[in-house]
């Protein structure tokens, strides 16, 4: 299928996201994650932390509001109903706990063509309110072509 | 917990029929056709399906539940295939691939009934 690459490097407006307690709490109870350090304030907080920590996979929450806009560009141009997330990719650093705000940076990493579809990577770089980069997430997506 | 190369880790564990729900809501990926029956057969699916990011959260458990911990993850890589489906079991193994400069690198996948829904699962952990 034919693939327009102008968009690649294109960047777009920062998201922050100020991470909840209960968000943390809700989230770790939908993944199965028991570890008292993502349910129980007191076992975080004798474990050094403000508060209690998210799954390392809560990256999806942050990062997810700050890549769709992306993924609805009409400059990148993905038919969404035929998308497939083909791949994903987590870089982490410092924990994130409930009360920090994280800010995510999204770019256009590579379009490109494989196997007859159209092939898409966005890269979601998010730091804490001490500007620490806590995840670095590339984003993989598939789009079949309309004859398939 | 200290890993060796060579070592095993893995979990096991079955979706229930709500769990694309409750995922939908905590992730805020609420595309119907992870919620909605009827939406996900409209559009050629045998039913709902789960959200791949659910099942990735599954093979990083696995490799936090044998660190002892979240601080030691680093790094984690997956390739989704298929679809992952409800009320069957997904079993989720890994092996260390080796152990170097403080950092354990496992290859992991997510199995279920057959299908591998999560391969080239590649994590790097802090030791």
């Amino acid at each position: 299928m034919a693939v327009n690459t102008e968009a690649v490097g294109k960047t777009y407006p920062e998201v922050t996201y100020a991470v909840g307690r209960e968000k943390v709490r809700e989230y770790a109870w939908a993944v199965g994650e028991t570890n008292p350090l993502y349910v129980d304030v007191d076992a975080a907080r004798a474990a050094g932390y403000a508060d209690v920590v998210a799954p390392p996979m809560f990256a999806v929450v942050y990062q997810g509001r700050a890549i769709t806009p992306a993924l609805f560009d009409p400059d990148v141009g993905i038919d969404f109903a035929r998308m497939l997330h083909a791949g994903q990719e987590f870089e982490w650093g410092p924990l994130v706990v409930a009360g920090d705000e994280i800010t995510t940076t999204t770019k256009v990493a590579e379009i490109g063509e494989r196997a007859g579809m159209g092939s898409y990577a966005f890269q979601a770089e998010s730091r804490n309110q001490r500007g620490e980069t806590v995840c670095t997430g590339i984003w993989r997506q598939l789009v079949r072509g309309a004859e398939s | 917990m200290t890993l060796h190369e060579g070592d095993t880790i893995g979990l096991t564990v079955t979706p229930d029929p709500f769990i694309t729900v409750r995922y939908a809501g905590a992730s805020g990926d609420f595309n119907p056709i992870h919620i909605d029956e009827e939406f996900a057969r409209s559009v050629g699916l045998p039913g709902r399906i789960l959200h791949g990011l659910w099942t990735m959260a599954q093979v990083a458990r696995a490799h936090t539940d044998a660190a002892g911990g979240p601080e030691g993850l680093k790094r984690l890589s997956v390739q989704f295939r298929g679809m992952g489906v409800i009320g069957e079991e997904i079993v989720v193994s890994g092996t260390v691939r080796e152990v170097a400069d403080g950092t354990a690198t496992v290859d992991s996948q997510a199995e279920q009934a057959g299908h591998r829904i999560i391969r080239n699962g590649v994590a790097e952990i802090a030791v």
